[in-house]
């Protein structure tokens, strides 16, 4: 560890949740609670076409119909739906260029470390800010035009390209796939779009930042990216909120879409408020992420780092149809105090020759619980099929719980799957050989930490690493000792 | 005699022999160097007919026969022995077990008299012997465990029993200490009579101080790029593969 | 009845009941014939159709007579036995005894399908060894649904072997509920070779320091057999060791089931869990389902666990061929050699030739 990196993580770490700041914005809210009114109200106010509005009244039909699902390892008080705002934006009209952003949220994610302003923006990435319930700016959209590259808000595509958004929305995530999937699909208000043509390599990397500012909102963004054959993308979302008492519940959806010799690299630093030591408010985290490789050789690659949020639910999965297409699921989950993980990933082998691999590093100290699930499942059609899982968690202290739930489902005899799990506490003689050098306690578990995690960093893009293994060593702070 | 003749095989779509010709003839010594990834292993597979290798043109001609076309056990009856750059473990197949399988399969398919147990442990123990190796050998169950040398020494007891007519062997000096190097060779060097010949692959001098080649071959890009007496080698050890690529 | 489980209940995901479910029991009828009992130098219990047969049995200086049932385990299949259970081996071993090997057999002759539901209790004073080989075997339908209490003293040893060679179309289900004290030990294994459907479903507490649980199987199916090994172990004190070993070979259009749960208490510290589980699919309308699950609440641990399923190694096949062995016989022997590692945590010298003669029988008729 550089002599620079060791200060950011002191700095860090006395700030501990450094992203806990609210903003002081005139908004616009709807009512509070959840109703055909609201649903008509949020499709109403986004100016979109009927059948978009008959999509999510399904949905909404579909979620009353639904049970709260209760099989994850975590445990939260009742949610009291009616009780959240479903819509909250800023006040003012949306903007057309970033000269008219309000110059209030320009400085709230220039306090994030996400300038919007291109020209103070980190080089080669390309940024959508989404704010509450709406996306405020794009950034590098010409440049991206030029390319051939549609990437928008989710609300300006239903606009633009509404022919896309029909044909894909909801292809890979069913409006009634699953509980908070059906509420996403109800009374989503914004997320981005990315649609990568034949052929195109994305120039830049695409890079989504959310944030969710005001009070008892949730936040219900919806991701869609499609890549045309042979086409490839890398796409990193961010996401940090304020320090409140209550819960906030964010229920997004994330579908992908890749067609012949395509590939998607989706990233995610998710670091969301986490609650205070004693485990008060926090967001809960409940996403649905499922990506289908339709096409031959197609490739889906999901990495992320999930230090943040109270509860933590999500199995970003890949449904392999393709002839010979690629998996791949790289997670570090790290929960400290009383953060609940339950996460993993899902890897539906459907064509011949498919591949997955699974790499999992679940990190627990404090009085938290980390629980690895995940499934393998080779239907019969998939012969050749591979599967490797690397699956491993670390303890640290002995108030926390580390979990492993795999579920591995073979049809196929020409298949081959390997698992591999381990659990263990932090090795005392890596420790020692590293106080013995001079570090100090805390600073060797972060070095070892982030070894442990290595594997699944070194998937990060360049310009998001060095900011996760910081998160790493702020969100153990005071873990040990 | 082994003849092979403008031999181009792939592996999925790369080729990675790209017109290998060359002729060992019967009672010769011929070893290949060349630089890591030069297709090496890829040839000794193909020789000895492992999966996964697709041959796009020319042949190979051993004893007068075409061996492309016939099974791996039908190669190993016919003479032909790899001993492994990699050899594999056998869980729960013990070593004699599995000596005695092959040599009996050997020799059924030579219309040869299948050894008992009692012949067969006599020759084996024999075998061990004189390759310095543990009684336990035959016992434990093939390559599970063995360090890197011991795995080596095991694919040339395995030769010494079957008793090939043609050995290749795949970097058998890797990972050997200094005695085991000259057990290996006089392993070879036992079997050597004007019927016997030997592919030795290597990337070292040392092993040709003991087993001194007849010619040796620079398998480079895929292609024998150069031959030469025993003194190539030496040759290429003071001045590398440099130059050698494009030639 | 307590009504059979369904796949909706997570422990039964993947074993469907219904067949069960479709076959009308009887009460068991009076058995036919006296059955080949093994040339075993033990004494043994003989229960044929469920009923004990004494003429068959010969005595065991610790055996007691039966005991309803009070109503232990919270696991469906144990509660219909609560209802049911009529019969079953009470064994008690006092402190310090070395009881050595007692066999018990049963024997089913369902020519008209019939239930049986035994009882069995098995309980080691401190420091007592005693070893148990079961044997099921039968023609015919019926279904054997059995639980075992097992009480293992402190320092106490308990081995217990079982080979379930049940009729292909019989049923057999069978719940074991072990409590280890410390020092204590539990070693188990079962060859599944017979039923239509089976499952052997343990539950094992390590309440002391240094308890052990050894929880090994081997299942062997063709046809459309369904065979379900699950297991919990419960660590409940510090120092714990818990050793699981599970192989299947599946031919036909077998369905084989593993699930294996480790738990690990917040004070059960040094627990050293290991698990391994690998299937061999021999033919391709085969399906094995694997569920291993840590659940790991103390921090100074050492758990894992590994799974491999997929048809024989191609590497290996090569390296025999290549050493002039046909590729018909290379594979048989890789088979055999899966086979011979699965024995390989019975240390019991009589239970380990008795399975390997069975899996030699096994072999020859496949
Ligand atoms: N299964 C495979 N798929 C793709 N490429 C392969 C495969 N096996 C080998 N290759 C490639 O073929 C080339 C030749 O490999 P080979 O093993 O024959 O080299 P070698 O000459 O034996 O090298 P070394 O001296 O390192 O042993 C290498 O570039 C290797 O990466
Ligand atoms: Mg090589």
């Amino acid at each position: 560890m550089s002599m620079t990196t060791e200060a950011t993580i002191q700095e860090l770490a006395a700030q501990k949740y450094k992203y806990g700041f609210t903003t002081d914005i005139e908004m616009e809210e709807f009512p509070k609670g959840l109703s055909t009114d609201i649903v008509r109200l949020i499709s109403a106010k986004k100016g979109e076409p009927e059948w978009l509005l008959a999509w999510r009244l399904k949905a909404y039909e579909a979620w009353l119909k639904m049970e709260e699902p209760h099989w994850a390892r975590v445990h939260h008080p009742p949610i009291d739906y009616q009780a959240l705002y479903y819509y909250a934006a800023p006040a003012k009209a949306a903007p057309k260029s970033l000269d008219e952003v309000d110059p209030e949220l320009l400085k709230t994610y220039e306090k994030l470390g996400i300038p919007l302003n291109e020209r103070a923006a980190l080089a080669g990435v390309a940024v959508d800010a989404v704010f509450d319930s709406v996306s405020v700016a794009t950034t590098f959209r010409e440049t991206l035009a030029k390319a051939g590259v549609i990437f928008c808000s989710i609300s300006e595509a239903v606009k633009e390209h509404p022919e896309l958004v029909r044909k894909y929305l909801g292809s890979v995530v069913p409006a009634g796939d699953n509980y908070f999937a059906a509420l996403n699909s109800a009374v989503f208000s914004d997320g981005s779009f990315v649609f990568i043509p034949k052929g195109v390599k994305c120039p830049m990397e695409l890079s989504t930042y959310f944030r969710i500012n005001a009070r008892n909102t949730g936040q219900f963004e919806r991701t869609l990216i499609v890549a045309e054959e042979g086409a490839s993308v890398s796409y990193l979302e961010g996401c940090t909120a304020p320090m409140r008492d209550e819960n906030q519940l964010h229920a997004a959806v994330v579908e992908l879409v890749a067609f012949d010799d395509a590939k998607i690299k989706y990233s995610t630093v998710q670091n969301w408020y986490p609650g205070d030591a004693d485990g008060k408010g926090g967001i809960y985290n409940f996403v649905t992420k499922r990506g289908a490789c339709r096409g031959r050789n197609s490739k889906i690659s999901w990495t992320q780092v999930e230090t943040g949020s109270a509860i933590t639910w999500k199995y970003p999965s890949c449904i392999l149809q393709g002839e010979g297409s690629v998996g791949e699921f790289y997670s570090v989950a790290v929960t400290n105090s009383h953060q609940q993980a339950d996460t993993g990933t899902k890897m539906i082998h459907v064509g011949r020759n498919t591949t997955s691999t699974i790499i999992s590093k679940g990190i627990s100290a404090g009085k938290s619980n980390n629980t690895y699930r995940g499934l393998v499942k080779i239907m019969p059609g998939a012969s050749g099929a591979r599967n490797f899982t690397q699956c491993d968690s670390l303890l640290i202290g002995d108030q926390c719980g580390a979990h492993t739930v795999p579920y591995i489902e073979n049809r196929n005899s020409s298949a081959k799957v390997e698992h591999e799990a381990t659990t263990s506490k932090i090795a005392e003689d890596q420790l020692f050989y590293c106080r013995s050098r001079g570090l100090s306690e805390e600073d060797s578990v972060g070095l070892i930490v982030n070894g442990f995690c290595k594997d699944v960093l070194k998937e990060l893009p360049m310009e998001f690493a060095v900011e996760a293994q910081k998160l790493l060593a702020v969100s153990l702070e005071g873990s040990v000792g | 005699m082994l003849e092979i003749k403008n031999l181009h095989a792939r592996i999925g779509d790369a080729e990675i022999l790209k017109g290998v010709t060359l002729t060992i003839p019967d009672g010769e010594i011929h070893a290949i160097m060349g630089p890591n990834g030069a297709g090496k292993s890829t040839l000794s597979y193909v020789l000895s007919g492992r999966e996964g290798y697709e041959v796009t043109k020319g042949e190979v001609i051993f004893n007068g026969e075409n061996i492309l076309e016939m099974e791996p056990e039908d190669r190993a009856a016919a003479g032909l022995f790899l001993a492994f750059q990699y050899p594999v473990e056998l869980p729960g197949v013990g070593n004699a077990n599995f000596l005695r399988t092959s040599l009996n399969a050997i020799r059924r398919k030579r219309g040869e008299e299948e050894l008992d147990a009692v012949a067969f442990l006599k020759l084996a123990r024999a075998a061990v012997r004189q390759l310095a190796m543990k009684e336990d050998f035959l016992k434990r169950n093939v390559n599970v465990g063995f360090s890197g040398g011991e795995k080596k020494r095991n694919e040339m007891l395995q030769m010494a029993i079957l008793k090939p007519h043609l050995a290749i062997l795949d970097e058998t000096d890797s990972g050997l200490d200094i005695d085991a190097l000259k057990i290996v060779a006089e392993g070879v060097n036992a079997l050597r009579d004007e019927k016997f010949s030997a592919l030795v692959i290597t990337h070292y001098q040392r092993l040709l101080d003991h087993i001194v080649p007849d010619v040796v071959h620079v398998l480079a890009g895929g292609k024998i790029v150069r031959s030469g007496p025993a003194s190539l080698a030496l040759e290429l050890e003071a001045s590398g593969y440099a130059g050698l690529e494009v030639a | 009845m307590v009504a059979l489980p369904t796949k909706k209940l997570e422990a039964w995901r993947y074993t469907d009941l219904r067949p069960l479910s479709a076959v009308t029991f009887g009460a068991p009828p009076a058995a036919a014939a006296t059955p080949d009992l093994p040339d075993l130098p033990f004494p043994r219990f003989v229960f044929l159709n469920g009923v004990l047969n004494a003429a068959l049995s010969s005595g065991f200086a610790y055996a007691k007579p039966f005991v309803p049932v009070e109503g232990q385990g919270t696991q469906p299949m144990a509660l219909i036995n609560a209802d049911y259970a009529q019969d079953g081996i009470n064994i008690e071993i006092p402190a310090g005894q070395d009881a050595g090997e007692l066999l018990l057999i049963s024997q089913s002759d369902g020519i008209t399908p019939f239930a049986f539901h035994p009882r069995h209790r098995v309980k080691l004073g401190q420091g007592a060894k005693f070893a148990l080989i079961e044997l099921n075997q039968g023609e015919g339908t019926y279904w054997q649904n059995a639980v075992f209490e097992v009480e293992v003293a402190e320092g106490a040893k308990f081995q217990h072997f079982r080979l379930q060679e049940e009729s292909v179309e019989a049923f057999n289900t069978t719940t074991i509920y072990a409590d280890i004290e410390g020092q204590g030990s539990y070693e188990h294994f079962t060859l599944t070779l017979g039923a239509r459907i089976s499952r052997t479903e343990i539950e094992a507490n390590l309440l002391g320091q240094n308890a052990l649980a050894h929880l090994n199987a081997a299942q062997l199916l063709g046809g459309t057999q369904h065979g379900d090994f699950t297991t919990i172990i419960r660590h409940k004190a510090p120092n714990c060791p818990s050793r699981q070993t599970v192989k299947s070979v599946l031919a036909g259009k077998a369905h084989a089931v593993f699930q294996g749960k480790i738990e690990v208490d917040q004070i059960a510290q040094k627990t050293d869990g290991y698990q391994m589980s690998q299937a061999l699919l021999l033919s391709p309308e085969t399906e094995m389902d694997i569920k291993p699950e840590l659940q790991i609440f103390a921090d100074d641990v050492k758990c894992s666990h590994g799974a491999t399923i997929g048809a024989l190694d191609e590497e290996q096949v090569f390296y025999l061929r290549s050493r002039g062995i046909p590729e018909a016989e290379a594979r048989q022997i890789l088979i055999r050699a899966f086979l011979e590692e699965a024995l390989e945590p019975v240390t019991h010298d009589a239970s380990k030739a008795l399975f390997e003669e069975v899996l030699e029988s096994w072999w020859t008729k496949q």
